[in-house]
């Protein structure tokens, strides 16, 4: 049974300071929504490149649990992307999706993560434009909030401090 | 690794020890819980260090050689300073240390103040409370210099943290309180050398399914129509209290306890933590939830969602600290 590391993984980029760029997670299903981002590339549209895609099969597949980590370990907002409902090529994949995000939403506000460093949307295989215009909205929301940097946050708190003890007879 | 002799089964009479941390207590009442075996336990060890039961100081335990104790179970979070040196003095002392109940394990129900921020919690304790008189808002001060000298009291953390966020552990005991056969069966396969005294954060006196396995209600494969809770309305026996609307966090909980608490018409409310291998109860919650619910449009999910008064005091009531985020920013 693996913990989740209380660390960011190796990754050049600066969780803070002056050289800060919002590091935001794209979740997108394969059939819609990273058709429709492809869509954005091969149209050759301009948008920020803060946004690191990463393709699942159906927005059903993206475990809110998947959401917190991403913000755990160091990112600064998250997206969520699915087909329209109606159009998931599972059929009801994204029912779930439409019930899971918002009610995630109400934990991260709990958590204090403010509502602008989430969002999720539909998108469809068409909608490259929408894609780009969305990414470029969410990353100019997230600059303006600044950098997150739960690792760090955590680690200020004293999380895991004790890990570099022994157990006894080790 | 078991390569230390120290790992066999000890033949003298056991040493064992209990300490409480972040916790109310329930965990030292369950383990006198298990009863007449209470009298099979001080035939096969001798309590060391038991605040909660017997008269023995923290000079006493700093004065046993390393080691000495061979179990330790230590219940409650670390919410202050002592607790974490207590903590690393009866790791020192202890060949196995044991959390022992949520508190310990996952945060538990000390772990929601998370959810605040210290100036908050001082806040309510200290200062904006009907029931306190406090005129010239007098906060406790880790130092106060007296005439005899700097007094000192523990500090208060910024949030509460597991055991294992501050020693290594090597078996963990869930349950708010741990069900006192399983707590049994744990410590009679530790004593009887069935299960080496060392190892890392191996969850114990428990399964790994989820407690709906356990649970004897009828499953009728029913969508959430709406949001019930027990002050408000009774449930049908026999019938599963989620499909009826009631919270119940059953899905992602680990089992162990028997699944009393829906057998009682009460919802579970977690416990034991989340099950199998998942780390975060609360979005796995979400997750099961939000899969049932009766909704076609994004507007019908959004009206059932309104209805759950506190998704996060109720999905993470036992494991905040054990969450991805574990704590408010
Ligand atoms: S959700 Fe609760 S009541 Fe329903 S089967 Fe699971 S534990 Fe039992
Ligand atoms: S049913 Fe749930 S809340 Fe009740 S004892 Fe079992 S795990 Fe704990
Ligand atoms: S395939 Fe796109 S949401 Fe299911």
């Amino acid at each position: 049974m693996s913990e989740p590391a209380n660390t960011a993984p190796t990754d050049p980029r600066p969780a803070a300071g002056p050289d800060w760029q919002p590091r935001i997670i794209g979740f997108l299903c394969y059939w819609c929504s990273y058709t429709g981002a492809d869509m954005a590339g091969t149209a050759r549209m301009k948008y920020p490149p803060n946004v690191d895609i990463i393709r699942v099969m159906c927005s059903g597949r993206i475990d809110p649990e998947l959401v917190t980590t991403a913000f755990a370990r160091g990112a600064d907002g998250v997206l969520v992307c699915g087909c329209h409902i109606g159009d998931c090529h599972y059929i009801t994949g994204n029912h779930k999706t439409m019930a899971r995000m918002p009610l995630l939403k109400r934990i991260l506000l709990d958590m204090g993560i403010e509502p602008e460093r989430f969002r999720h949307e539909w998108v469809s295989a068409a909608e490259g434009e929408k894609f780009s215009k969305l990414v470029a909205e969410l990353t100019e929301q997230v600059r303006r909030l600044g950098p997150l940097d739960w690792p760090g946050l955590m680690r200020a708190r004293g999380v895991g401090h004790g890990m570099d003890l022994k157990a006894w007879g080790e | 690794m078991s390569t230390n002799p120290n790992n066999a089964a000890p033949v003298a009479k056991l040493k064992i020890a209990k300490y409480w941390a972040a916790s109310c207590g329930g965990c030292d009442i369950s383990l006198l819980e298990i009863g007449p075996n209470l009298l099979e336990l001080i035939k096969i060890a001798d309590v060391v260090f038991w605040p909660c039961a017997a008269d023995f100081k923290y000079e006493d335990v700093r004065n046993y050689p390393d080691g000495y104790i061979d179990l330790c179970f230590y219940n409650g979070g670390i919410r202050n300073s002592e607790q974490e040196e207590v903590a690393r003095l009866l790791r020192r002392k202890s060949k196995s240390l044991i959390a022992y109940g949520q508190c310990a394990v996952d945060g538990g129900i000390p772990a929601l103040a998370n959810l605040k921020t210290v100036k908050g919690i001082f806040n309510a304790s200290y200062h904006d409370n009907p029931s306190i008189d406090n005129p010239a808002g007098v906060e406790p001060q880790p130092v106060t210099p007296s005439e005899y000298g700097d007094l000192e009291i523990p500090r208060f953390y910024p949030q509460v943290l597991r055991l294992k966020d501050v020693v290594p552990v090597d078996y963990e005991i869930p349950g708010c309180p741990p069900q006192s056969d399983r707590v049994w069966e744990a410590i009679l396969a530790l004593a009887g050398g069935q299960v080496p005294l060392q190892n890392r954060n191996v969850k114990v006196a428990c399964y790994d399914k989820a407690v709906c396995d356990e649970c004897k209600l009828e499953k009728r494969n029913v969508r959430i129509k709406e949001f019930k809770r027990v002050h408000t309305s009774i449930p049908e026996p026999g019938w599963c209290l989620l499909e009826q609307g009631y919270l119940c966090v059953g899905p992602a909980t680990r089992s162990g306890c028997g699944a009393l608490c829906p057998a009682a018409g009460m919802p579970c409310e977690g416990c034991y933590g989340p099950a199998g291998d998942v780390v975060d109860q609360g979005t796995a919650m979400v997750s099961a939830i939000a899969s049932m619910l009766d909704a076609r449009t994004e507007e019908q999910a959004q009206e059932l969602i309104d209805q759950i008064a506190d998704p996060t005091g109720t999905f993470y009531r036992f494991t905040l600290a054990s969450s991805h985020l574990k704590a408010r920013k």
